[in-house]
């Protein structure tokens, strides 16, 4: 890959960090200087979120580009992932905090009511033992068992996209677009596995 | 000893300053000012708006203890959903300044005795002002405390005479292509123009209030200029902006966002703790500004804090079914 040639892995790394984290830096700024307005809470929910997904499909794009022979995005695919587990935890936590306050009876009023809050927080259930087991050592640890767990990215995949339809007020067009990029994505997979059967 | 009261005889009681106007000097003075200053070409700071808003002569609120939780002028005038300009909070202050409020004209009519209309000038100086300072509730559950300037409804209905047939009034907003760029845009989800409707009786309550300014000041035009609506016990889509057309029917009227949701937006919406959203609660409503770790949530109030006044006109309807 190009950005190899002669450049250390550790500068990468951190390249790439920089990259992913800059959205929350961007909104962290625009929330301190005043720029979110005086409901900021809304706008850092939309924000986590937007890029919570686009991070979703930038980590099942990893894949098939590796088999196309752009191997890049498959060598940071850990990077992104922790990232965008890093981007939906802040989601649920400024929605605990700032809808439900940390209210237990109001939580379990909304996930058993709101089905789009039941799907999103499972999505993110899904992806808690993924960054837990993110290091070498847990893969090692798990062995095989390692690729069977972080399937569960493809249920997580689902239930964000639902999360995401759910929410729309009056545009569905932004769900159609997610839909129609993980629907792609996803069915890669359905194609390699069914490949690989025969 | 009696006391003598003393009497100028070269001042008459036509020239007494109005108590208001005293007392709200500074901003009269200051709206007169910058528009003097604009007049010899000097720069005015503007606060987005067309024009400067300008003070207004009104009767005060005596609710000291609301008055305590204002929410600032800049929040009041800088949040707003106004999507005839845009669907982003911030798009009415950065576009409604496109549209004319000068000329104006209401034109009421319907189930009336006395159809007719109403120009700006009327409705700026035909009627006694008065400081009312409401909560309000949006339905995506953030509210505010404004102190509106205006006069009841009902007074305005009363000058046109309303005919015993007539059971609703219905409202309908500016629509004008041209000065309205949320118009415009292809995916604008609203059939225009906006409307609204109220039951009479709720139309004639002494909450309802017909609201020319705010802060003392005329209304800046996100914010629904020259005359908007402000119905303080429902959800804040009833409390239409920037008026063209009353009509009292007898049918109950269309609306728009029941039109285009009705499952979500019913015609009375009135706010209720009790009857959530199908989408989000309404128990709870984050009082502006709000911040992360302050998020200010208070709980919502039945009818908005206002059920003393008017759980009255609702005794014996199903307010789940009538939402």
């Amino acid at each position: 890959m190009s950005l190899s040639a002669g450049v250390p892995r550790w500068v990468a790394t951190i390249v790439v960090v920089a990259v992913c984290l800059l959205p929350l830096l961007v909104l962290s700024i625009q929330l301190g200087t005043g720029q979110l307005g005086p409901d900021p809470a809304k706008r850092l929910m939309q924000g986590t979120g937007e890029w919570g997904l686009r991070g979703l499909a930038l980590v099942l794009l990893a894949a098939p580009l590796a088999q196309r022979g752009w191997p890049a995005l498959f060598r940071f695919r850990r990077i992104l992932g922790l990232c965008l587990f890093l981007y939906v935890s802040l989601h649920l936590l400024l929605f605990a905090q700032v809808y439900v306050g940390w209210n237990g009876t109001l939580l379990v009023e909304e996930l058993k009511e709101r089905p789009y809050v039941l799907v999103g927080f499972s999505a993110w259930m899904a992806m808690l033992p993924l960054a837990l087991t993110s290091t070498d050592r847990a893969r090692r640890w798990l062995g095989r068992r390692w690729r069977q767990l972080h399937r569960l990215i493809y249920p997580a995949t689902v239930l964000a996209w639902l999360h995401l339809f759910w929410l729309a007020r009056s545009d569905v067009g932004e769900a159609l677009i997610y839909g129609l990029i993980f629907a792609g994505l996803l069915l890669w997979r359905v194609r390699r596995a069914q490949l690989r059967a025969r | 000893m009696k006391r003598r009261t003393y009497i100028d005889p070269t001042i008459a009681s036509s020239d007494i300053t109005p108590e208001s106007v005293f007392l709200n000097r500074r901003d009269l003075i200051k709206a007169s000012s910058s528009r003097a200053a604009a007049a010899l070409g000097l720069s005015v700071v503007s606060s987005g708006g067309a024009s400067e808003p300008a003070g207004l002569p009104f009767t005060a609120d005596t609710n000291d203890a609301l008055r305590k939780e204002l929410t600032p002028y800049e929040d009041v005038t800088q949040y707003n959903n106004f999507y005839e300009f845009g669907t982003d909070k911030s798009d009415p202050a950065q576009h409604a300044h496109a549209m004319t409020t000068d000329p104006w004209t209401i034109k009421v009519g319907g189930l009336v005795n006395q159809p007719g209309e109403l120009h700006l000038e009327d409705i700026m100086r035909g009627f006694d002002l008065e400081e009312r300072i409401y909560r309000f509730r949006c339905v995506e559950a953030w509210s505010m405390v404004v102190p509106w300037i205006g006069f009841p409804l009902a007074e305005l209905l009363k000058r046109f005479d309303p005919k015993a047939e007539g059971r609703f009034v219905e409202f309908k907003t500016l629509y004008r292509r041209a000065e309205m760029r949320g118009t415009r845009s292809f995916t604008s989800v609203i059939d225009w123009p906006y409307r609204e409707g109220l039951r009479i009786d709720e139309a004639m309550h002494p909450l309802t209030l017909m609201t020319v300014g705010l802060y003392g000041k005329t209304l800046p035009n996100q914010n629904g200029a020259p005359l908007r609506l402000i119905v303080p016990w429902k959800y804040g889509f009833k409390s239409i902006k920037s008026i063209v057309e009353i009509n009292v029917t007898a049918k109950q009227p269309k609306t728009s966002w029941q039109e285009l949701q009705p499952s979500e937006y019913g015609f009375f919406a009135n706010v209720n703790p009790e009857v959530d959203h199908p989408r989000w609660s309404q128990r709870f409503e984050r009082r502006l500004p709000s911040s992360i770790f302050n998020p200010n949530r208070v709980p919502t109030l039945p009818f908005n804090g206002y059920e003393e006044q008017v759980a009255g006109l609702y005794a014996g309807m199903d307010l789940r079914k009538f939402y």
